[in-house]
């Protein structure tokens, strides 16, 4: 009976009046904000390792600033230029590339537009670098014959073409190499020709052997790991050990060893020679092709299989197997209606770690693939290392990075990112 | 006494002073026996008459062009001198990423006077590009596996002479040229004729007739080996690993030098390096007559300069002379195969996507 409700409910609030709904927002804001203090570093080492060097991969693909920088009055000359005339470039044209080779020979540029444009057309490195050494000898007009008769390249529409077209700052050539595509001469695309056809069937082998070298790592490496989480401790801790020792050991004493094995003059040909199995002059080629990928990869990478299989498993109750066959399954039908359902997590784990490190290994097939074994990252690192055209390696290695990601999604859709578990 | 104590103390801080202010060069080299040719016949004696020059060594050379590219982008260059060949000083050079060499100047001239321009002659193939060796990538042939010993550039590519698997270099630089000489074509005919697509078809075909039985090499120990591991019969590989596994491991293989690839290696100054003036000081005493004379007592490599050739001697352990090993030496060169620089910049992104396309289709 005592008046316990007056006409507003007491606001709650804490020692020092704020209310409690205010005050337990800001306690929460901070806490929250101490949680993103503690990921900070991490977050701002993703950043500066991966997403700034990716971000500056993709750019790279399409980045053409040069032609147009270096070039800049013949490119400003060339804007009313109608390349579809089948008329060269007036007079004008030609002074403004001349005083552009004469100022990019003083800046050592001229060169790198050459070799720039030779990715587009054979021929034009040494078009530049000739034109470059005697431009400064051609001091007054008619520009025009002065630079046909230097090298009567200079003459040719196609020439004038393709630096209109790669003047632009940004290029989509790259692109199309990386797809056995080009430009040709009026600027329309087409196919490469056949025979210097190669990334798109190098793309195919990728994935199709990465496929496979996953396949097998997981064939291989099921059984392990079952035996691991079965058998006791002791056993299971010395079977681990044999599984990561070749983790330990180096990566190329690992290759030159599976090398010393399955040449044909190696261990294993000498053995099935000598029990008779196969006959002296048929040798089996085991390495330098496809087959050495194949084997020498599958047994780097095992290791990524078995760790998140066998963790998974640990943490199967073995009353489960038991609970099944004492409901009257038999022993296979327990094992494949219980048993593997609950290791799907560790198979999703493993097959996309082996499927995505294989997809980008590059030193075992260099050294074992022979022709036939090579991955599309041999071809990345020969045009960062060997050729310098880091144009298309951005774009072919922007071409694996989508692919991945495609597969990764496709992996999403079909069996659940959520399933998946690492450990 | 104190005072004589005093002076030792002085002069143990002037030393260890001087210590500290030893400029260090970084030299970009091959590694392995090359560099250590480098390190006892420049290095070693420099740094001898030097005290306050010490030489670093780096192995990194195979990566030289790209990663003195990635210096240059990030605007820290801490290479001081980059052993190169010549096509890649070629490159390095259009791009701005060394620096030209006034060769009179900076460099000795020959004993007799000769100024270094034309001692080095028709080896100077770039402004940038300060010659050292001549290098030749020629055949070695398994004595004990062949049953006639090949004699030309045909025998290569005949697999009734010469039965068995071959090794090649994986690249087409070379192999196109040789396939097409071994199909008849006249040296000054060459590059004429690799210049039509019909050209391109036929050293192709050539090529296509050994296809099968070839392995191909990427690095220049692995060719030697497969040799010595009687895998191939017959490969090219560099005259200098032959050398040393014919003569230093007593390997059953002999030399064919018909039409042997010649091709320069030498030094490039990268722009940007923190110790110019102290590296052309090396240089000038690195590319003497003397010492380039010097390296080939170490490998069989032929020295640039035309004033070295006479000063080449005996081997610095084996004791051979030098002399009939050298790529250079008469009775080795009567046939060669000078590299191509400028057509291999013109054509080169062509003929590597065709070659790779053409291995590709197996």
């Amino acid at each position: 009976m005592s008046a316990v409700s007056p006409d507003t409910p007491a606001m709650l609030t804490t020692a020092d009046g704020a209310p409690l709904k205010v005050s337990f927002d800001r306690a929460l804001r901070r806490s929250r904000l101490k949680a993103l203090a503690l990921v900070l570093p991490l977050f701002a080492f993703l950043l500066i390792t991966f997403l700034v060097p990716i971000g500056d991969m993709l750019l790279r693909s399409v980045e053409n600033q040069l032609v147009g920088n270096v070039l800049h009055r013949t490119v400003k000359a060339l804007d009313h230029w109608d390349q579809g005339s089948g008329e060269l470039p007036d007079e004008e044209a030609f002074a403004a590339l001349v005083a552009d080779f004469q100022e990019g020979r003083e800046n050592r540029t001229i060169g790198r537009v050459g070799v720039r444009l030779n990715y587009e057309s054979g021929g034009m490195s040494s078009l530049f670098r000739k034109t470059g050494r005697r431009a400064k000898r051609i001091t007054e007009a008619p520009f025009r014959e002065a630079m046909i008769k230097l090298d009567k390249r200079w003459g040719n529409l196609d020439v004038w073409r393709l630096i209109k077209r790669e003047s632009d700052a940004y290029t989509a050539s790259y692109y199309l190499s990386a797809v056995d595509m080009r430009f040709i001469a009026d600027g329309s695309i087409a196919r490469q020709d056949e025979n210097r056809q190669i990334y798109v069937r190098l793309f195919g082998r990728t994935l199709w052997l990465s496929l496979v070298i996953t396949v097998l790592c997981l064939l291989l490496g099921y059984p392990i790991s079952y035996l691991m989480a079965t058998l006791p401790v002791r056993t299971s801790n010395l079977l681990m050990i044999m599984v990561l020792l070749p983790f330990w050991t180096s990566l190329l004493v690992r290759t030159t060893c599976w090398i010393a094995l399955l040449q044909q003059q190696g261990v294993i040909n000498d053995l099935l020679v000598w029990v008779g199995i196969i006959g002296e002059d048929n040798r089996l080629a085991m390495i330098h092709n496809r087959t050495g990928t194949i084997i020498a990869m599958t047994h780097i990478l095992l290791p990524f299989m078995v760790l998140p299989l066998y963790s998974v498993m640990k943490t199967i109750p073995p009353s489960y197997l038991r609970a099944a066959r004492s409901l009257g399954a038999n022993p296979f039908t327990a094992f494949v209606r219980v048993y593997m359902p609950n290791t799907v997590a560790g198979v999703g784990a493993g097959s996309i770690l082996v499927f995505i490190i294989a997809i980008g290994y590059y030193i075992t097939p260099a050294l074992v693939g022979g022709t036939s074994g090579t991955l599309i990252s041999n071809f990345i690192a020969h045009h960062m290392q060997v050729s310098l055209n880091w144009g298309l390696a951005a774009a072919l290695g922007a071409l694996l990075l989508a692919a991945v990601l495609a597969l990764y999604v496709l992996y999403d859709k079909i069996v659940g990112i959520d399933n998946m578990k690492l450990g | 006494m104190q005072g004589k104590t005093l002076a030792i103390g002085l002069a143990a801080a002037l030393a260890a002073g001087a210590a500290h202010a030893q400029t260090e060069l970084v030299v970009v080299s091959w590694g392995g026996a090359y560099s250590a040719s480098q390190q006892k016949a420049y290095h070693d004696p420099y740094m001898a008459a030097n005290a306050d020059i010490k030489i670093l060594n780096d192995d990194s050379a195979s990566e030289g062009l790209s990663k003195l590219r990635a210096m240059a982008e990030a605007d820290n260059v801490t290479w001081d001198l980059v052993d190169m060949i010549a096509s890649d000083a070629i490159t390095a050079c259009d791009e701005g990423l060394v620096l030209e060499i006034d060769f009179d100047n900076a460099l000795a001239a020959a004993p007799d006077g000769t100024s270094a321009t034309e001692d080095f002659g028709d080896m100077i193939v770039s402004e940038c590009f300060i010659p050292q060796i001549v290098y030749s990538t020629t055949f070695g042939y398994r004595t004990d596996l062949v049953k006639t010993p090949p004699t030309t550039i045909a025998d290569v590519f005949d697999l009734e002479k010469i039965p068995g698997k071959r090794s090649l270099e994986k690249k087409p630089l070379a192999n196109i040229e040789w396939a097409l000489l071994a199909d008849g074509v006249a040296l000054d005919d060459v590059y004429d004729v690799l210049s039509t697509p019909e050209g391109v078809d036929r050293a192709y075909a050539k090529l296509d007739t050994i296809k099968s039985d070839v392995v191909w090499w990427a690095k220049g120990a692995v060719p030697v080996q497969l040799l010595a591991d009687g895998e191939v019969v017959i490969a090219s590989a560099y005259n200098g690993r032959l050398f040393s596994g014919i003569e230093e491991e007593k390997q059953p293989i002999a030399m064919m030098w018909d039409w042997q690839w010649f091709d320069l290696d030498g030094w490039v100054v990268p722009k940007g390096g923190k110790n110019v003036d102290a590296v052309m000081k090396f240089l000038r005493f690195a590319t003497d007559t003397q010492r380039l004379a010097d390296q080939a007592k170490f490998i069989s490599y032929g020295p640039a300069r035309m004033s070295s050739a006479p000063l080449v001697g005996k081997h610095a352990t084996l004791g051979i002379e030098m002399g009939p090993h050298m790529p250079t030496a008469p009775a080795n060169a009567t046939t060669m195969l000078p590299n191509n620089i400028e057509w291999w910049a013109d054509h080169g992104d062509e003929m590597n996507e065709r070659f790779n396309a053409w291995l590709a289709r197996g």
